[in-house]
């Protein structure tokens, strides 16, 4: 479509359905930011108009991060996201080399294996994994949080695809400058498939940092809580009377990703999409 | 979600995979063979044994807790059959959330699909604003469901939200959206089109890309002047597969709602807005319900199983178009 020249009666519609469904899109952000610069008496007035009338951003974003402990939602997320990301390359990676370049028995079955994983609606195993965090006796723990995700599908086969290209003349040429397969997985192949490493990451790091659902159900202790858990917990117990704070609180939970996006759009919508994804 | 993966990266390079199939099939030299099998097994050994204990153990242990009288606690559980699934079934509770979810997904799907394509089209049709237009249309779907969701609960307030607002300016009826029977549900649905429109738009783009441009020429040379009459020649017929596979992924990720229900709704008024993934959600953790939890569960595992053996079925067809 992209060699298309368009009239000037086109150029004006595209751009007026475009912009339209462009503050749909936009206007619960807006609105977001709007209600957190807001005092509670504006906030609660008959009219309204985007920009404050009485900036009060300070007080609802002191009380964001001082009367709720927002700060260590935030970095119990982050932690969270790290240790997930790290364990996830660190199992993926030699075991996508060992499916994309090695031959042994079983492999066939193992890669089958990887692609019924990758289709399982992780919600299903809540309930055993659960119990398994239960008798391992890790509930209301960080280790509750990532040891569910500490292998993924998606990240062995992405790994593969992406080492299956890479060719077998550099993996001789390895061997024969003695590295064992260790150090072939490190030394040469993920620094070879970096764009793809990037990509799981970011589609690693989105998933959990916004994850709701399994952190509900491994975590109770509010100072264990990732961003989302603590930001509904926040608003459970405000009550949702209190919007200003709560509505800075949650700006500062979605902006992070935001900015990152805007930072690095091509690598985010690979990483959303171009292994493709979620 | 993790179901359209191998369909996409199909699409995105086909031909870099084809080469690498040929080159992988230059087998190693063979006087290392047993070294390499072992080399094989000692790097899968890790992540074979996380896939079995956290996938494959607990695939069959939802189906031994659906099928059996085991509670949280119970030192022993014997099989009861159906006994389980006959409850849910003869719920009312669950009939409503499995209606919900099935309406849910016919109000999302189509709107998210059609929308997407709209966007797609549109903003591939010129390169005023491209970047921007793409990057805006695909904020929700990275953006925090949660705390998306509470902000959606400020713009729908009866009294202090912006839509009420506006709809009272406009003279027009207002509603308390989330606290009515009729509303509750098709709210969701629209900020489930709001959330996902950006993910159908990216998928269309990289679809409508893939369409070589000498597809248009030809078409031109055959009298196709207008653009009308090439979307009708060329993209509509270049862009049936990709739609396709769209519609599932879309689907998969309406099945797939929870936090908008979670924060928003709880599930009510009533049964109202209640869905499959709140359910287990619900009947296992608050109500501690395991055997009812996990046939609901496994009612959710079959819709999720047939939809992505719709996809893989129409995996193979596509290549036809390439």
């Amino acid at each position: 479509m992209s060699a298309i020249r368009l009239s000037p009666t086109a150029a004006i519609l595209r751009h007026g359905v475009l912009v339209l469904t462009s503050a749909f899109i936009l206007v619960p952000f807006v609105w977001m930011v709007s209600l957190s610069l807001k005092s509670p008496g504006e906030i609660f007035r008959a009219t309204f108009s985007v920009l404050p009338a009485q900036f009060y951003g300070v007080e609802n974003y002191a009380k964001a991060i001082t009367s709720v402990p927002l700060p260590r939602y935030m970095g119990n997320g982050l932690l969270v996201c790290a240790l997930i990301l790290a364990a996830q390359i660190l199992v993926c990676a030699p075991a996508a080399y060992a499916l994309a370049k090695l031959k042994f028995w079983g492999r066939d079955f193992i890669f089958a294996m990887v692609l019924v994983g990758l289709f399982l609606p992780h919600q299903v195993l809540s309930l055993p994994l659960f119990i398994l965090c239960y008798k391992l006796d890790i509930l209301n723990t960080y280790l509750a949080l990532v040891i569910p995700y500490v292998v993924s599908p998606f990240g062995i086969f992405l790994f593969r695809q992406f080492f299956k290209k890479i060719p077998n003349d550099i993996v001789h040429a390895a061997r024969l400058d003695g590295l064992c397969e260790l150090a072939i997985v490190w030394k040469i192949m993920v620094p070879m498939a970096l764009p793809a490493v990037i990509a799981f990451s970011i589609f690693s790091v989105v998933a959990h940092w916004n994850d709701l659902f399994w952190p509900l159900i491994a975590v109770r202790d509010g100072n264990l809580m990732p961003a989302p858990l603590g930001i509904m917990a926040f608003k459970n117990e405000e009550a949702g009377n209190d919007y200003g704070p709560l509505m800075a609180a949650s700006t500062l939970v979605v902006a992070p990703l935001l900015i990152a996006f805007l930072a690095a759009q091509k690598w985010f919508v690979e990483g959303m999409t171009g292994g493709s994804v979620k | 979600m993790s179901a359209s993966l191998p369909a996409v990266s199909r699409l995105d390079q086909p031909a870099q995979t084809v080469v690498g199939t040929l080159s992988s099939r230059v087998s190693l030299p063979r006087r290392h063979s047993l070294q390499e099998a072992m080399w094989g097994w000692a790097l899968i050994a890790p992540a074979l044994i996380f896939l079995v204990v956290l996938f494959f153990l607990p695939v069959i242990g939802v189906f031994v807790i659906a099928f059996s009288d085991w509670q949280f606690g119970a030192s022993s559980l014997s099989f009861v059959g159906l006994a389980n699934f006959r409850e849910v079934i003869f719920d009312e509770g669950f009939r409503a959330s499995l209606i919900n979810t099935v309406v849910y997904a016919v109000m999302v799907v189509p709107g998210t699909v059609l929308a997407g394509l709209l966007i797609a089209l549109l903003i591939e049709s010129s390169h005023s604003c491209r970047a921007l237009y793409r990057a805006v249309h695909f904020l929700p779907f990275m953006a925090t469901a949660t705390a998306m969701a509470i902000s959606w609960e400020a713009l729908l307030h009866p009294t202090i939200g912006l839509i009420n607002h506006s709809l009272a300016a406009l003279g027009l009826p207002v509603a308390n959206w989330l606290r009515d029977e009729t509303t509750a549900l098709p709210v969701l649905a629209v900020i489930g089109i709001w959330q996902n429109l950006g993910y159908a738009m990216v998928l269309f783009m990289a679809g409508l890309k893939s369409i070589p441009l000498d597809l248009y020429d030809a078409a031109e040379v055959d009298g196709a002047d207008h653009w009308l009459d090439r979307l009708r020649t060329v993209t509509t017929p270049m862009l049936g597969p990709v739609s396709m596979f769209v519609v599932i992924v879309v689907a998969l990720r309406a099945f797939e709602t929870f936090d908008t229900v979670q924060i928003l709704t709880q599930g009510g008024p009533g049964h109202s807005s209640e869905m499959l993934l709140y359910t287990i959600y619900r009947e296992s953790f608050e109500y501690l319900r395991a055997g009812y939890g996990a046939a609901v569960a496994i009612v959710f595992l079959a819709i999720v199983v047939a939809l992505t053996l719709l996809q893989v079925g129409r995996m193979d067809k596509r290549v036809h178009y390439q």
